[in-house]
């Protein structure tokens, strides 16, 4: 309703955006007539609900065509780099946040946890900008932009990918390091790691056999909640790399003013991103067998 | 005495020289930062020009300047709008009875589930790209998270003994709130404005990249990080400066958050 609410009140009217200025007042009525534009605001959002849970987003004002296709497509691009910055974040993020935790009052520890500071301050469109510098102009390795789909040309796939998915993951990957480490300290405060090391577990190994699994609760809801913004961060990177996804796709419906596809790529982002929340949750209960007695 | 914590003191000093910069901005600054010379377009940085110049000719550490200012006000509305409205909300969801208290905070949660960027996109394509827009929309993503703080905050001073005592005294829930409540929560408003601050700093750079931030001629470093991308090739420089500008600027407050934090919580600071 909120998304619905916002667009409705869009000064401007889409029928005469997608016809042009030079349009008649006749023709203009008619396609008004045509996208059920005329109807009352409650009848327009319960047809547009209806379609949603249907499955049917819906025709552009503008392009005319289909825009389930369109958004289905656009957001399997998005998919892939998130997926890809994520799987990047955790890579960086696990060892890391360990090493940091574990050597918090070292020197290592200290210029990691520094570092990571300074990760966290860097947007993921910023990142793609100097790594598009250092590997795209500087050295050449890697193309500056541009997206080819896996099923076309694979390592090419790859070599386009390399960079969008490094900017979201570098950056992410340095706020994650952080929560590994805060949860890998609170374990090595336990009793039970104190036990193992009792037992003459040397640190890591004792961590890895029964800390890594307690630490992993809280990191897992931060993870979910990263994974909304990776969401909403690829707009931006999709931008500076020209990337076809979902995002690119928001940008061009809002300033071609195409309504209904930007209150569908809206929703389907905010359903996306609850939609992570609540698997987040169940991953949480499996994680942790002690919140599924409810007690605490 | 209590030790200087690091964190508070790096962030401090960023922030303070960010705001120093903002504000000499306003009487002096090494050239008119909207000053267009065709004929000193793209110049390297020198003792003349600090940063160099940009496409129009016009001074980059100038337009580093004003832009401090830009990023300043749109983070202090941006945080006042979110505090003005966050705040009471939260108060009142730990103050009513449990249904009113459930309704506000699964509302509450649902906006949460609406990103800051996605809302400013959306405010930029109705009210039209502006730093008004920015700054509001901005400050309305920021009102979930503030009201969740400051309800877990008041949750707590609301069983006190000393509240309990006013309300077994009779006193009603405004004069509670006003002054037993809000005066124990105002380390957590002084903890979350400034994170909040990071995330608007963060927000604004990249609505102004991608169009829908600061209009121009008014100098934004978001802005001005978008209209390098033509010259990554020839003048990659243009790219660096509001970017060293944006990460030390999110980096000053969010290291100014931590050590509030710490100051406020000392049991905390060992986990940082």
């Amino acid at each position: 309703m909120l998304v619905f609410g916002f667009m409705a009140v869009l000064p401007g009217d889409p029928a005469r955006v997608a016809l042009g200025v030079n349009a008649s007042d006749e023709a203009v009525a008619e396609l008004r007539r045509q996208f059920g534009l005329d109807r009352p605001l409650p009848t327009q959002y319960v047809d547009w609900l209806g379609g949603l849970l249907r499955g049917d987003l819906g025709t552009s004002y503008v392009s005319k065509a289909a825009i389930g296709p369109q958004v289905f497509d656009r957001l399997q691009v998005t998919l892939l780099l998130v997926v890809a910055g994520m799987l990047i974040a955790l890579v960086l993020a696990v060892p890391a946040g360990t090493v940091m935790a574990a050597r918090h009052r070292r020197l290592s520890g200290v210029a990691l946890s520094a570092l990571s500071q300074v990760g966290v301050a860097v947007p993921a469109f910023l990142a793609g900008i100097l790594l598009i510098m250092v590997f795209a102009v500087k050295l050449g390795w890697l193309p500056a932009n541009g997206w080819t789909p896996p099923a076309v040309d694979p390592v090419q796939f790859l070599r386009q990918l390399v960079l969008p998915a490094l900017s979201l993951g570098l950056v992410q990957g340095a706020v994650l390091t952080r929560y590994v480490r805060s949860a890998v300290l609170d374990v090595l405060r336990e009793d039970y790691l104190r036990t193992a090391r009792a037992k003459g577990l040397r640190p890591f190994p004792a961590l890895w056999r029964h800390g890594l699994r307690n630490a992993a609760v809280p990191v897992v809801t931060v993870l979910g909640l990263q994974l909304a913004t990776l969401l909403i961060g690829a707009v931006v990177v999709e931008r500076v790399f020209v990337i076809p996804g979902l995002g690119s796709l928001l940008l061009d419906g809002v300033s071609q003013r195409d309504l209904i596809l930007v209150q569908d790529v809206v929703m389907v982002l905010v359903v996306a991103v609850l939609l992570v929340n609540f698997l987040v949750d169940l991953l949480y209960v499996a994680l942790d067998p002690r919140l599924r007695t409810g007690s605490r | 005495m209590r030790r200087l914590n690091p964190s508070l003191v790096a962030g401090g000093v960023i922030v303070g020289v960010i705001a120093l910069m903002a504000l000499l901005s306003f009487v002096w600054t090494p050239y008119d930062a909207t000053l267009v010379n065709p004929s000193g377009r793209l110049a390297m940085p020198s003792w003349e020009h600090w940063f160099g110049t940009d496409k129009f000719g016009r001074d980059v550490f100038s337009q580093i300047m004003v832009g401090s200012r830009t990023t300043l006000f749109v983070g202090v509305v941006a945080v006042g709008v979110a505090a003005v409205i966050g705040v009471p909300l939260g108060v009142l969801a730990a103050m009513t009875p449990r249904w009113p208290s459930e309704l506000i905070m699964r509302t509450n949660d649902l906006m949460l589930a609406f990103p800051a960027l996605l809302l400013a996109i959306m405010f930029g394509a109705v009210f039209g790209a502006s730093t008004l827009t920015a700054m509001v929309a901005i400050g309305i993503a920021s009102v979930p998270s503030f009201a969740r703080v400051i309800r877990s905050g008041a949750l707590q001073v609301m069983r006190t003994e000393y509240v309990l005592a006013a309300r077994a005294a009779g006193r009603k829930p405004f004069p509670i709130a006003a002054r037993h409540v809000l005066p124990n929560v105002t380390s957590l408003i002084t903890v979350q404005a400034s994170v909040s601050f990071a995330i608007a700093v963060l927000a604004e750079a990249a609505l102004s990249f991608l169009g829908y931030g600061t209009p121009p001629p008014t100098p934004s470093w978001g802005r001005m990080l978008q209209e390098s991308q033509e010259f990554l090739f020839s003048a990659p420089r243009l790219a660096v400066f509001p970017g060293i500008a944006i990460a030390v600027a999110v980096l000053g407050f969010n290291l100014l958050g931590d050590g509030l934090r710490d100051r406020f919580d000392p049991k905390l600071e060992d986990r940082r």
